[in-house]
């Protein structure tokens, strides 16, 4: 992949896409049976596995916390999901992204209702097409509904980029490598309302009032996935419902 | 239909009204697990449609020996947390027979939770009529959230099954489901069951279930 001269021709982006325009997006849930909650997602090019076991009992022992439950999060790509084969096991950037996606996860999840357990939350990169830590935000998120677990809301992830001078959201991998900024953000939506930001990272550079510009956009690219979030939950309801009817 | 919602649902604006199923913040009621919306006059319930079962203080339950230690057995519940049964609240103790020799790893036993500690360790006994070790019949797994609907409203729909079954049926709360009888009754009911779980988010299910055991009856008959 070579850096193109022109991000934006007239007012469209490489995919013929708006600068406020999201990937087509693909959820669908309940796809694994031995989990507890799982999720499936593709955002343009990327495809994403969440699993969600728990809570369990938590072993070894000495990780158990008698007043709550505690979390883990694995962000883990597929030696296949990119271009060049990534070598297999974590490295220094899924650690972090794990990292950062569970403290986001932390501020959601009532811990306090099961001590001495854990909840593991399993997510895997099958296909990595930039933006990849937000599909697997937006999936582990409704994995974790699926199984149940008490939590104040959804979260719902979508990052923008800076290209050309403009700001983009949803940035697919052209526009992440060569870009000038990044900044992935997540949500907790609640009441139908963004309530406030569990994760926001950032590469690159940005003014202030960029940035919140970027925010502005964000929160409406979250919205939509919001709504996609809930349709792909509801949807495994619906359905059983026509078949009695 | 009735109405499914969602965790961080915006569900009342009167906390004196929050039950089961939701949490308060500010002077705001939020729904924090996937369910089916009740409410009634002085209360708002979200009835879960997932999730594993969290002990509580006189639930029946059924569970599996896992290991035997020197004053009881500890057992496994189908929850997050291990049981412990201690030899004084197992009425078939007595001095002289040793612990394994009355229940041994693997045995399943009906009981009931006696105490839960604020660290979340749940004693268990069997000092109850409905409680007994389980040496026959068979024992089905399913959905812990699913519970309420094989019960029924004040039992209907384990009295159905047992009248037009003619089967000996225990409900564990932790989604275990004793059965026992006739074979093929047994096989039956346990049909039943899975449907139960399958369809408890919808209404009018007991009518389905009555008709569905006469049908399969006259299957078997016929």
């Amino acid at each position: 992949m070579s850096r193109p001269d022109k991000f934006i021709v007239d007012g469209r982006r490489l995919d013929g896409r708006l600068p406020d325009q999201l990937r087509p997006i693909k959820i669908e849930v309940d796809v694994l049976k031995r989990a507890d909650g799982s999720c499936y997602v593709e955002m343009g090019k990327n495809k994403v596995v969440a699993a969600v076991y728990g809570p369990r009992e938590a072993f070894p022992r000495h990780i158990q916390d008698p007043s709550k439950v505690v979390v883990r999060y694995r962000y883990n790509m597929a030696p296949f999901s990119v271009e060049e084969r990534k070598r297999p096991g974590p490295d220094r950037r899924s650690v972090e992204i794990s990292k950062v996606s569970k403290e986001a996860f932390e501020a959601i999840i009532m811990k306090e209702l099961f001590p001495r357990s854990v909840i593991d939350i399993f997510v895997e990169v099958l296909q990595a097409d930039a933006g990849s830590r937000t599909a697997c935000i937006n999936a582990a998120s409704v994995a974790l509904v699926d199984a149940g677990i008490p939590v104040k809301g959804m979260l719902t992830s979508v990052a923008v980029a800076k290209v050309d001078g403009t700001l983009v959201l949803d940035p697919m991998k052209e526009e992440d490598n060569f870009g000038e900024a990044d900044m992935p953000f997540a949500f907790l939506i609640r009441g139908g309302k963004i309530e406030s930001i569990a994760l926001l990272q950032m590469d690159g550079r940005m003014t202030r009032e960029e940035i919140k510009e970027a925010l502005n956009l964000a929160k409406k690219g979250a919205m939509e996935i919001y709504n996609l979030q809930r349709e792909a939950i509801m949807k495994q309801f619906v359905e059983e419902e026509e078949e009695n009817a | 239909m009735r109405k499914i919602v969602l965790p961080g649902d915006l569900l009342s604006t009167n906390p004196k009204l929050a039950g089961y199923g939701t949490y308060v913040e500010g002077d705001k009621v939020f729904a924090r697990i996937i369910g089916i919306y009740e409410q009634t006059d002085n209360a708002i319930r979200v009835i879960p449609l997932k999730g594993k079962y969290n002990p509580s203080v006189g639930d029946t339950i059924i569970g599996i020996v896992r290991e035997v230690v020197s004053n009881g057995w500890n057992v496994d519940i189908n929850s997050p947390y291990q049981a412990f049964l201690p030899l004084s609240e197992n009425p078939e103790a007595k001095p002289g027979k040793k612990l394994n020799e009355i229940l041994e790893i693997g045995d399943a036993i009906i009981a009931k939770v006696m105490s839960i500690d604020p660290r979340m360790r749940v004693t268990i006994t069997m000092k109850d009529k409905v409680c007994r070790a389980i040496r026959f019949g068979r024992i089905v797994a399913i959905n812990p959230a699913r519970v309420p609907r094989v019960i029924g409203k004040k039992g209907s729909m384990i009295k159905l099954i047992k009248t037009e079954l003619d089967v000996q049926i225990v409900v564990g709360q932790n989604g275990l489901i004793w059965l026992n009888g006739d074979r093929k009754k047994v096989a039956i009911a346990e049909e039943v069951v899975y449907l139960i779980e399958e369809e408890a988010h919808t209404e009018g299910l007991t009518d389905r279930v009555g008709e569905f055991i006469r049908r399969r009856k006259n299957v078997q008959t016929g």
